[in-house]
C-alpha cells in the first residue's frame, strides 16, 4: 500500500512500500507497449514539472508520464520563472497553491528543499532530485531494472562506482538496495567518498577491480568535470584510467554482470563505449523503466483511490 | 531609593557567596548582602524566598545588528532581549555595516545604547579593517572610545601574519582578540558538520579541523607573542583539548561555549530545519559531551549566546541559503541551567561564574559581581520552573531559534540594572520604545 502525500526520499519508505511501487511500475509497462499509449486515469489532475536544475531524462520522463495518463503537465524552469526575480521558494509555493495544482515535482540543487515545499503547500510534492541528498524515482527505476533482469534483488552484490560524496543517485540506491537486502559497495577515489557513510550498510572499496569482483550488478555514476578544479582528483586522465570501466577491467566481476547507468553518460570517461553499447548495458532499460515507476507514482499519490 | 532583596539564595561566584541573604541596594549600588538586613523607611521589598539571587549575567558574544541590518535588530530591541534573559552587560561583535573599525561606529553603539538605557553595551572593535583580514585596524582609536575586545567575528582572520601582528599590538591595551576559528579552505561551501548528517544528507559538511587548525594555529600565535586570546564558540572536542594543553603550558588563553554547543547535536539538522543552521555548526554528541567537561574542568572559561538574530524571510529558505545563527539572549540561563545544571554538570557557582565574572574578568567590565559598592546588576532565577520557549513573544526581532517548543527548567524572574527593574516591564511601553 501506498498512503503517502508526497515522495520525498526513499530514506523514509519501507520495503513493503517500495515493493507495493515496483508492482504497479510493472502493471503500467503493459500501457507503454499498446498502440495508443495513453490511459484516462489521471484526467482533470494538474502536474506541474518545477526543475531548477538542468535535466532532459527526467523532466521529459515526468512529462511523458503525467501525458501517458491524462494530466494536464506543465513545465517550469528557472530562466522562464519568477524565481529570477527574487522571488523565494515559499512564495512560489503559495502562488502554485493559488492555482490549485495536484502534484509539483520539484528538481533543486539544494537538500531539502522538496521538504521545505511540502511543509509549505497542501499540493503533493515529488523530489526528482534535491541537490546530493537523495534522487527517488531513480533509484526505483534501478530496482525496477534490477528485478527484472535478476528477478530479486536480494541477496545480489551491487558496485556502485565513481562520485558517491556528491550523488543523489548513490544515496537514494544505497537506501533502496540495503532495504531490498543486496549487499552494497560503493567504489571511489577517497576524496569522493563521504565519511562515515559505512553507517549506511555499504562497504567502501578504492580500487575498482577489487570493488567490482564478483559483483552482479554495476551501477556507474556520471563524473562531473568541473570536480577537478575543486580539488577532488587531478584530472579527468587519471580519473578514467584508475575507475573508468572497460571490458578488460569488467573481467573481474561476475559473467552476467549488469551494467547500469543514471545517465548522461560521458563516454571515454567513467564508461567505454564498448561497454556502454554492450548487450550487458541496461542504460535505456532504465530509461523506460523511468516512465513505468513515474507513471506508477503519479497514480498512486493522485489517483490510487479512486 | 532603597531596596531590598529579601530571602533569595545568592549565588555570587566573584566572592564565593553561597547562601541564603538579603541584598540591599541603595543609589543603585549594592549597599550590602547579609541576613536579615533591618527594613527602614522607603524602602521597597522583593521577596526573592525560593529564588537565586545572581549578578547580572553577561553575554560577552551578542550581534545587535545596529548600525546596517536594523530589520535583524536594534540595539533596542536587543538590549530588550538582554534584559529579558537576566543579561545586564553585553559586548556587540563588530560585524555591522558599516563595520565597527573605527570610533564613529563605536561611540554611535555607546550612545545609542545610553539613550536605550537598558542594559551596559560593550562595543567590540573589528581586528581588521572592514572585516576583510588584509590590514589592522586603528585599535588604539577604538579602545580609547570604548571597545573592549577585538574581532573579525563571523569571519576568521584568515592571513597568519595578521593575526600575529595584532595578538602583538593588542598588548598595548591588555585586550583580548576574539578569534572566530575557522579555515575558509577547509570549509569550503560547507553548511552543517561533516560526517553522518552530511553524508545522510547531501548538505555540505564543516569538517571539526576546520575549527582545530585555527585552534592550534591561534594558540602558537598567542604562545609566541603573549597576546592574549580569547576563542569564541568553542565547538569540537579536539579545540577544547587544544586549549587545555595550551592553558597548561600557561598560554594567555581564555575560551566560551554556546548553549546550543553544549545542549544540541547534528541529528537535529536530518529535517532541514534552517533554525539548526549555526557557525560553527551543531556538532557531534562527542563533542558537545567533551564541551561539557570542558566547561566543568574550566578549560572553558565563559558561556556567550553568539546572539545571531536574522529575519523570518532570511530564515525561511532552502538550507543552504539561509544565513548561519541562532538567536540566544532569551533562552541563555535557561538552557544552561537546563543542561549543565539540572543534569548535574555543574554546580551553582560554577555555572554562574561563567555568567558573570568570567566574561567580566576576560574583558575587563566593571560588572559581574554583588561585592559592596558595585553597581546593583541583579537576576533573580527561579530554578526550578518550567517553561516552553516560545519565539514569538520574544523581545528580539529574532525568531530562529531550534529551542522553540522546547521545555526548559529554569528561568529568569527579574532583572535590575543598577538598582532598576529592567524586566519585566509594560509590554506596552517595550513595543512603543523599541519597534
Amino acid at each position: 500500500m501506498f498512503k503517502r502525500k508526497d515522495l520525498l526520499g526513499i530514506q523514509e519508505l519501507s520495503r513493503e512500500e517500495i515493493c507495493f511501487i515496483l508492482d504497479t511500475a510493472e502493471s503500467f509497462k503493459e500501457v507503454l507497449t499498446r498502440p495508443i499509449k495513453k490511459v484516462p486515469t489521471l484526467r482533470g489532475k494538474t502536474v506541474i514539472n518545477l526543475f531548477h536544475e538542468p535535466s532532459t531524462r527526467t523532466r521529459v520522463s515526468f512529462e511523458i508520464a503525467g501525458k501517458r495518463l491524462s494530466a494536464d503537465t506543465i513545465n517550469i524552469s528557472p530562466s522562464a520563472s519568477s524565481l529570477t526575480k527574487g522571488e523565494s521558494l515559499k512564495d512560489m509555493a503559495k502562488t502554485l497553491e493559488a492555482m490549485n495544482p495536484d502534484i509539483i515535482v520539484i528538481r533543486h540543487p539544494i537538500p531539502g528543499a522538496p521538504h521545505f515545499l511540502a511543509q509549505k503547500a497542501k499540493f503533493a510534492v515529488i523530489n526528482a532530485g534535491d541537490g546530493a541528498h537523495e534522487h527517488p524515482t531513480q533509484a526505483l527505476l534501478d530496482l525496477l531494472t534490477i528485478r527484472e533482469h535478476k528477478g530479486k534483488i536480494e541477496g545480489l552484490k551491487v558496485a556502485i562506482v565513481g562520485d558517491i560524496i556528491h550523488s543523489r543517485v548513490a544515496r537514494s540506491d544505497i537506501f533502496a538496495l540495503v532495504k531490498m537486502g543486496a549487499a552494497v559497495k560503493v567504489v571511489g577515489p577517497p576524496t569522493l567518498i563521504p565519511p562515515l557513510i559505512e553507517k549506511l550498510g555499504v562497504v567502501v572499496e578504492y580500487n575498482l577491480e577489487r570493488g567490482i569482483a564478483d559483483c552482479d550488478v554495476i551501477i556507474l555514476l556520471r563524473i562531473q568535470l568541473e570536480r577537478q578544479n575543486r580539488l577532488f582528483f587531478p584530472s579527468i586522465r587519471e580519473y578514467s584510467r584508475l575507475y573508468g570501466l572497460t571490458l578488460a577491467k569488467l573481467s573481474k566481476a561476475q559473467k552476467d554482470v549488469l551494467i547500469m547507468h543514471p545517465g548522461p553518460i560521458n563516454r571515454g570517461i567513467e564508461i567505454d563505449p564498448q561497454v556502454a553499447d554492450a548487450p550487458f548495458s541496461l542504460i535505456l532499460d532504465q530509461v523506460t523503466n523511468g516512465l513505468a515507476v513515474r507513471m506508477a507514482l503519479l497514480y498512486l499519490i493522485l489517483g490510487g483511490e479512486s | 531609593m532603597k531596596i531590598i532583596i529579601q530571602g533569595g539564595r545568592v549565588v555570587d561566584p566573584a566572592n564565593q557567596t553561597d547562601g541564603l541573604f538579603d541584598v540591599l541596594i541603595e543609589d543603585g549600588k549594592i549597599k550590602a548582602v547579609g541576613k536579615n538586613l533591618p527594613v527602614g523607611q522607603d524602602v521597597r521589598l522583593i521577596d526573592a524566598r525560593g529564588l537565586l539571587v545572581t549578578p547580572g549575567l553577561i553575554d560577552m558574544h551578542v550581534h545587535l545588528r545596529e548600525p546596517g541590518r536594523e530589520d535583524k535588530e536594534t540595539i533596542a530591541t536587543g538590549c530588550a532581549a538582554a534584559a529579558a534573559g537576566g543579561v545586564t552587560s553585553l559586548a556587540c561583535m563588530p560585524n555591522t555595516s558599516p563595520v565597527n573599525d573605527n570610533k564613529s561606529v563605536t561611540e554611535f553603539i555607546l550612545r545609542r545604547s545610553r539613550e536605550v538605557d537598558l542594559v551596559g553595551v560593550y562595543p567590540i572593535g573589528a581586528i581588521s579593517k572592514g572585516l576583510r583580514g588584509e590590514e589592522m585596524a586603528e585599535m588604539a582609536e577604538i579602545w580609547e572610545a570604548g571597545a573592549v575586545a577585538c574581532s573579525d567575528d563571523g569571519r576568521p582572520v584568515m592571513n597568519a601574519l595578521l593575526m600575529r601582528r595584532a595578538l602583538e599590538y593588542a598588548r598595548l591595551f591588555d585586550f583580548p582578540l576574539i578569534s572566530h576559528c575557522e579555515d575558509l579552505n577547509l570549509s569550503a561551501d560547507g553548511v552543517v558538520n561533516e560526517g553522518y548528517i552530511s553524508t545522510l544528507t547531501g548538505l555540505k559538511g564543516i569538517p571539526a579541523a576546520a575549527e582545530e587548525v585555527m585552534v592550534a594555529r591561534d594558540l602558537l600565535l598567542a604562545k609566541m607573542t603573549k597576546g592574549r586570546l580569547h576563542i569564541a564558540h568553542v565547538s569540537t572536542a579536539t579545540s577544547c583539548a587544544l586549549i587545555r594543553q595550551a592553558k597548561q603550558e600557561g598560554v594567555q588563553v581564555t575560551a566560551e561555549a554556546t548553549p546550543h554547543h553544549f545542549s544540541l547535536t547534528e541529528d537535529l539538522v536530518a529535517n532541514f530545519d534552517p533554525n539548526t543552521k549555526v557557525n560553527p555548526p551543531l556538532r557531534t554528541q562527542a563533542d558537545r559531551q567533551a564541551v561539557i567537561e570542558a566547561l566543568a574542568d574550566g578549560t572553558i572559561d565563559a558561556i556567550a549566546s553568539d546572539h545571531a538574530p536574522h529575519t523570518l524571510a532570511e530564515k525561511e529558505q532552502e538550507y543552504d541559503l539561509a544565513p548561519f545563527g541562532i538567536v540566544g539572549l532569551e533562552t541563555l540561563l535557561s538552557v544552561s541551567l537546563t543542561n549543565l545544571y539540572h543534569t548535574r554538570k555543574l554546580d551553582l557557582l560554577t555555572l554562574i561564574a561563567k555568567l558573570t565574572v568570567n566574561p567580566a574578568k576576560i574583558l575587563n567590565l566593571p560588572a559581574g559581581t554583588l561585592s559592596v559598592g558595585s553597581a546593583a546588576d541583579i537576576c533573580l532565577i527561579d530554578p526550578e520552573k518550567r517553561i516552553v520557549v516560545d519565539a514569538s513573544r520574544f523581545y528580539s526581532k529574532g525568531r530562529n531559534t531550534p529551542f522553540h517548543g522546547q521545555e526548559l527548567k529554569g528561568c529568569v524572574v527579574m532583572t535590575l540594572r543598577a538598582g532598576r527593574v529592567v524586566f519585566p516591564r509594560d509590554t506596552a511601553e517595550a513595543v512603543a520604545g523599541e519597534r
